[in-house]
């Protein structure tokens, strides 16, 4: 833009003509840009809209009494006499698996998360740890479908809702990790200090103090892996499969509303679709009043 | 007195060292974890290798006939990148757009609420954005999209056959193109958001004090400093992308043919697996090439996944 060889004095009587246009195309393409940037922020929060829309348009048109406490019936065929389906079965499917799944992997994202922020800070076995971890938090979610599969699905002889389970338990585990370690990490150094001056071992240091202070981030990290093992399908099509009645037997193929939505959303009759629909709402606002309330809990601590 | 004051530390030395090896063993837990999944991956793909031998990667059969079968993982594997690649390139320039409002351009009261927004739109569940693919996006695609672009773009010389296709069911490899930008957009801004934030307020001050307009210092000062996290952040969402499986089962049409257009119906690795999987015999060649797909991919995101980590390391832990 400027020289050395510049005179100062004679600079702008040089060549206004050249300055201004030059100072209108720097405005020119800036204003363009920033059109752009908030047209594409738009077009982002169009598509949330349209599928929020689409959602509570067609889920709350078939979302009735019906729909939450029948289990599964073919298609009546526009017939009014015959039953009509629900998804009672899925419901309860999703509620066990998904529980069993955060039940068992919390404990153990909790001590990995612990692990990382007070042992391994700077170790080589931690760095290890905290990079698998992020692998696995971004694995597609079917490998671990597969390797449930093999070891859980093969030698038990069939699908069951125990396989389901674990398989969303290592789901739940990489992101109670992830949270545990920034929510531990950020507790100031000071008040370890003062718990170890005071004669207490370092696992009453933890148990006692850190993980109470840092109390609602953990929970946060908890709600957002139960949000995001809710909505599981793929690692489930391949270990609890699905199921057309209600089973509270965990050694039995079992169903989850993902499976539900996804079988019936492919059955091509309407009134499968539409009890989809309801399936689906269901999932999302369970899914999206879930993560408000980690956001709100969040919120507070900082 | 001495018993009472000895006694609890001994055995709080005892306790420490039991914790101790509880959270460590949680972490070597973790570490086993992974090397369990590609293990099994392996040993499960592993008679479908000594069967194909190499030409598996290369070839385009998917043949279940009994006494015939032959499988190759060349359809689902091409299928996977293109998608992923074409979402990529559909979802970055938003995502810049985005990151971009979000930093420097928006007013203060709007970067809350529309951040906001923007993460939840990660959070909805990929079945979700399948369903909604399929039921809004395919018919667009099929009405208002594919003839045109067919028309106008199908002309072009030499690279024309890219838009021209015969298939008008609307479910294609760029519809699922389209999902997989959806998805991974919100990814990919939030991570550049948070990057862009990482850049000291006097750089872009000093910037903004010669005289700089705002693209100016987000093209000359912000983008340099922060070239390879944005890199990083781009390579998470390919990651994401790679091994997405039901949003793009639902609008992919899934068929094992090479597509010569990108409104063509194809399959990726994933919703293969999804598709065939479940229904496949257990122990079966079929069952087996599955697994062996299963270790492809996992070994193409593990890569893509590592990078990204390995570009974002110093900006996020």
């Amino acid at each position: 833009m400027s020289s050395t060889t510049f005179d100062i004095a004679t600079a702008p009587a040089k060549d206004p003509a050249t300055a201004r246009a030059l100072g209108r195309r720097r405005r020119m393409v800036d204003r363009l840009i920033r059109w752009a940037c908030i047209g594409s922020t738009i077009i982002g929060l169009i598509f949330l809209a349209s599928i929020l829309v689409t959602l509570i348009y067609r889920g709350f048109a078939a979302l009735d009494l019906t729909v939450l406490t029948r289990e599964f019936e073919p298609t009546t065929y526009g017939d009014p006499d015959a039953p009509r389906g629900g998804l009672a079965h899925a419901i309860i499917g999703s509620l066990i698996q998904t529980s069993i799944a955060t039940a068992v992997g919390t404990p153990v994202g909790l001590l990995v998360g612990t692990y990382l922020a007070e042992y391994a800070r700077g170790s080589k076995l931690g760095e290890a740890v905290r990079f698998v971890s992020d692998v696995l938090l971004s694995a597609p979610s079917i490998l671990i479908g597969l390797f449930i599969y093999q070891m859980v699905v093969l030698p038990m002889g069939g699908f069951s809702g125990l396989a389901g389970a674990l398989a969303l338990a290592i789901i739940v585990i990489p992101v109670v990790v992830r949270t545990t370690e920034d929510m531990l990490t950020l507790i100031p150094n000071t008040l370890r200090e003062a718990v170890v001056a005071l004669g207490a071992p370092k696992w009453k240091m933890i148990t006692l103090v850190t993980w109470r202070a840092a109390l609602s981030g953990i929970v946060t990290g908890v709600l957002l892996a139960f949000a995001r093992i809710a909505g599981e399908t793929a690692p489930l099509l391949l270990t609890s499969f699905g199921n057309s009645i209600t089973s509270w037997d965990l050694s039995r193929s079992m169903s989850s509303l993902p499976i539900a939505i996804y079988q019936q959303a492919n059955s091509g009759f309407p009134d499968l679709i539409d009890i989809a629909w309801a399936g689906a709402l269901l999932v999302t606002l369970g899914v999206l009043s879930v993560n408000v309330v980690a956001r709100v809990l969040l919120r507070k601590r900082k | 007195m001495q018993q009472t004051v000895t006694s609890p530390r001994s055995s709080g030395a005892f306790g420490d060292k039991i914790f101790e090896w509880l959270c460590r063993g949680a972490g070597l837990l973790v570490l086993a974890l992974l090397g369990a999944i590609i293990l099994t991956l392996f040993v499960g793909g592993l008679p479908a290798f000594r069967e194909f031998g190499l030409p598996f990667l290369w070839s385009t059969d998917w043949n279940p006939v009994e006494g015939r079968e032959s499988y190759g993982a060349a359809v689902p594997v091409l299928g996977t990148i293109i998608t992923a690649i074409l979402a990529i390139l559909i979802a970055v320039p938003a995502a810049f757009g985005i990151a971009f409002y979000l930093t420097e351009l928006a007013p203060e009261w709007i970067r809350g609420p529309v951040g906001t927004a923007i993460e939840l739109l990660a959070a909805i569940p990929s079945i979700i954005f399948g369903m909604w693919g399929l039921f809004v996006l395919v018919p667009i695609i099929q009405n208002y999209i594919q003839l045109p672009f067919g028309e106008i773009l199908g002309a072009i010389p030499l690279i024309g056959f890219i838009f021209d296709s015969n298939n008008f069911a609307g479910t294609s490899l760029f519809a699922a193109a389209v999902v997989l930008a959806i998805m991974i957009l919100p990814f990919i801004a939030a991570t550049m958001r948070d990057v862009f934030l990482t850049v000291p307020a006097v750089y872009k001050e000093s910037a903004y004090g010669l005289g700089c307009t705002r693209w100016e210092v987000m093209n000359k000062v912000v983008i340099p400093y922060t070239r390879v996290s944005v890199v990083g952040g781009i390579m998470l969402g390919l990651g994401r992308a790679l091994g997405e499986t039901m949003a793009v089962t639902f609008v992919i049409g899934n068929a094992n043919r090479i597509a010569t257009s990108i409104f063509d119906p194809s399959t990726t690795i994933a919703s293969v697996v999804a598709m065939e999987f479940p229904e496949s015999l257990m122990g079966s060649l079929k069952q087996s090439s599955l697994l062996a797909l299963g270790f492809l991919l996992f070994v193409i995101s593990f890569i893509v996944l590592a990078t990204s980590r390995w570009l974002l390391r110093s900006r996020l832990k």
